[in-house]
């Protein structure tokens, strides 16, 4: 061992810092994995087109069974006019409803958290709107609710508060109890505890939940519109994929689709974004490893 | 030290028991002077820290009470540590040391001097804008003890707070909590289950027994202050701390005694 202590100090680089054999693989390990992440995805994507067009041109398949993955390209460009004014639609209710997913669950919890009784006495109803399909909760509401723009608000909420609620719920009841006994001792009125330490304490949890509703927000909005079928003015990118399939348009369909990815992808980045960067500075989940 | 300190409170008869049949605390008679550092030292389910609780008025005794002699201390004039240093994980080190404060309805800009003052103290001055994961185990308990004593409180409460921190931590704070006392002449009731500290630190020990909790024995530490590092090695010391060791040993029971040896 100490032979090979005195060979090692020998062979010392002059750089400043002495960096050892198994520091420098693991530090290409690090490199290597930050590219990865990146060129890995888009490799299999890229693969996964390269087969979808070879199916398509080896087995001689028509477009209007499955387009090729250009025409599906140039299609989303050439009916960017019928197809964007229906993704600003259900971006529209999306947002709205998440909006309001978010108001409505933390109210909610807010509400349970003032008091056991009240949290055991609600909560199951919470429970059971959200394991009722929407699907079969919809035919009412659309007898119920006359608006349109209600409807489809109505119905994605539905379907996003419920993880915001069970979340922040959670939170909110998940506070240190040393601390709580040090707000009592600073004679902290209830809305003082809510304020300055629970709603604080339950931020990592309701940004976790809000990430799960941004996605469900989204399908409840399409969900909704498949259901409603809707029409006219005021339809979403479902009513447009409903449409191509009676028309037999599948590559309008298919950029349609792939609008509706896009956007949930877009949805979920700007949620965790937000996420981290209001976590970064304290919670666990969101800090940068260094060891 | 001719004239004792006049009494602040008075525990008279305190008990404590729990539904579960535990009794954490029976008969506790004990007499807190003015200016006293005051250790509670006993094994873990002695109710000290029950003890501590009540005093603080975060749990109510079973039977008995507190006497405060006609002058009771409303909350903030009541200082707590915790042994976990109980930050705000998501609030700076000024907004945690002006969380007490800010509760009374102080603002940031009144509560700047005050907050300033005991971060001084506390010898964090520069540290304002820290979050506390950012901090060490001991600066995190600094800032802790500059949360308690930034509403200037008249008695100290501390719950075994320096149990989780390393040897020459520990040490340090030590120190820096007697100067504190010295300087600043509140009580202090400090709950630990180390001899060493307890005799290094107080005027007075209160050696407390378990099953049911009751204080076995009040001893008296006569040793003059400012005690420094210097007395940690002095003989005067060693010998207290055999004394307390064997208090201690006996309200644990002959057979534990036996196994110190």
């Amino acid at each position: 061992m100490a032979s090979t202590d005195v060979a090692g100090r020998g062979e010392r680089p002059a750089t400043a810092v002495t960096v050892d054999a198994e520091e420098l693989a693991r530090l290409r390990a690090t490199r290597r994995e930050r590219i990865g992440r990146w060129l890995m995805p888009l490799a299999i994507m890229a693969l996964a087109l390269f087969v979808w067009d070879r199916i398509c041109v080896l087995n001689e398949i028509p477009p209007y069974i499955l387009p090729r993955p250009w025409l599906v390209l140039t299609t989303l460009w050439e009916d960017a006019g019928i197809l964007f004014p229906a993704l600003l639609v259900t971006l529209k209710i999306t947002a709205l409803s998440l909006l309001l997913a978010a108001v409505g669950g933390v109210g909610l919890a807010v509400l349970f958290a003032q008091s056991r009784w009240v949290e055991m006495s609600f909560f199951p109803f919470a429970v059971v709107l959200q394991v009722t399909p929407i699907v079969a909760i919809f035919p009412l509401i659309n007898i119920y609710v006359d608006n349109q723009t209600a409807k489809l608000l109505l119905c994605a909420w539905i379907v996003a508060f419920f993880p915001i609620l069970s979340n922040t719920t959670l939170g909110l009841n998940s506070v240190d109890r040393n601390l709580i006994d040090y707000f009592k001792l600073n004679g902290a009125s209830r809305w003082q505890m809510l304020w300055h330490l629970r709603l604080p304490a339950a931020m990592p949890y309701f940004l976790g939940g809000l990430k799960i509703a941004g996605g469900l927000a989204l399908i409840g909005a399409v969900v909704a519109e498949f259901v409603a079928g809707a029409a006219g003015q005021e339809s979403g990118l479902a009513s447009r994929i409903i449409e191509a399939g009676y028309r037999l348009k599948i590559p309008r369909l298919f950029a349609a689709l792939v609008l509706i990815s896009l956007t949930g992808i877009l949805i979920f980045v700007i949620l965790s974004t937000v996420s981290r960067l209001m976590l970064r500075r304290w919670h666990e989940s969101a800090i940068e490893q260094e060891r | 030290m001719t004239a004792y300190p006049p009494a602040q409170l008075t525990l008279r008869a305190i008990g404590k028991s729990f539904a579960s049949g535990t009794v954490a605390l029976e008969d506790v008679n004990l007499v807190i002077r003015e200016g006293d550092f005051l250790s509670l030292l006993g094994p873990s389910g002695c109710g000290k820290s029950t003890a501590l609780r009540i005093i603080a008025g975060l749990s109510s005794p079973t039977s008995g009470h507190l006497d405060w002699h006609g002058a009771e201390l409303e909350r903030g004039e009541i200082g707590f540590v915790f042994q976990e240093p109980t930050l705000l994980p998501w609030a700076s080190v000024f907004d945690n040391v002006w969380l007490p404060l800010r509760l009374r309805g102080v603002s940031r800009q009144d509560a700047a001097r005050e907050v300033a003052d005991a971060l001084e103290l506390v010898h964090l001055t520069g540290f304002e804008k820290a979050v506390p994961r950012e901090l060490s185990g001991g600066m995190k308990m600094r800032v802790s003890i500059a949360r308690s004593l930034v509403t200037r409180p008249r008695m100290l409460l501390m719950d075994e707070p320096f149990a989780a921190l390393d040897e020459i931590t520990r040490f340090k704070l030590n120190a820096d909590i007697l100067d504190l006392w010295r300087e600043r002449g509140f009580t202090v009731v400090f709950v630990t289950h180390s001899v060493f500290e307890s005799v290094f630190l107080s005027n007075r020990i209160a050696v407390m027994a378990a099953r049911p909790g009751r204080i076995f024995r009040e001893m008296t530490i006569d040793a003059p202050y400012p005690r420094t590092e210097a007395y940690r090695t002095s003989p005067d010391y060693a010998e207290t701390c055999r004394s307390v060791s064997q208090a201690l040993g006996e309200a644990m029971g002959e057979e534990f005694a036996h196994g110190l040896h």
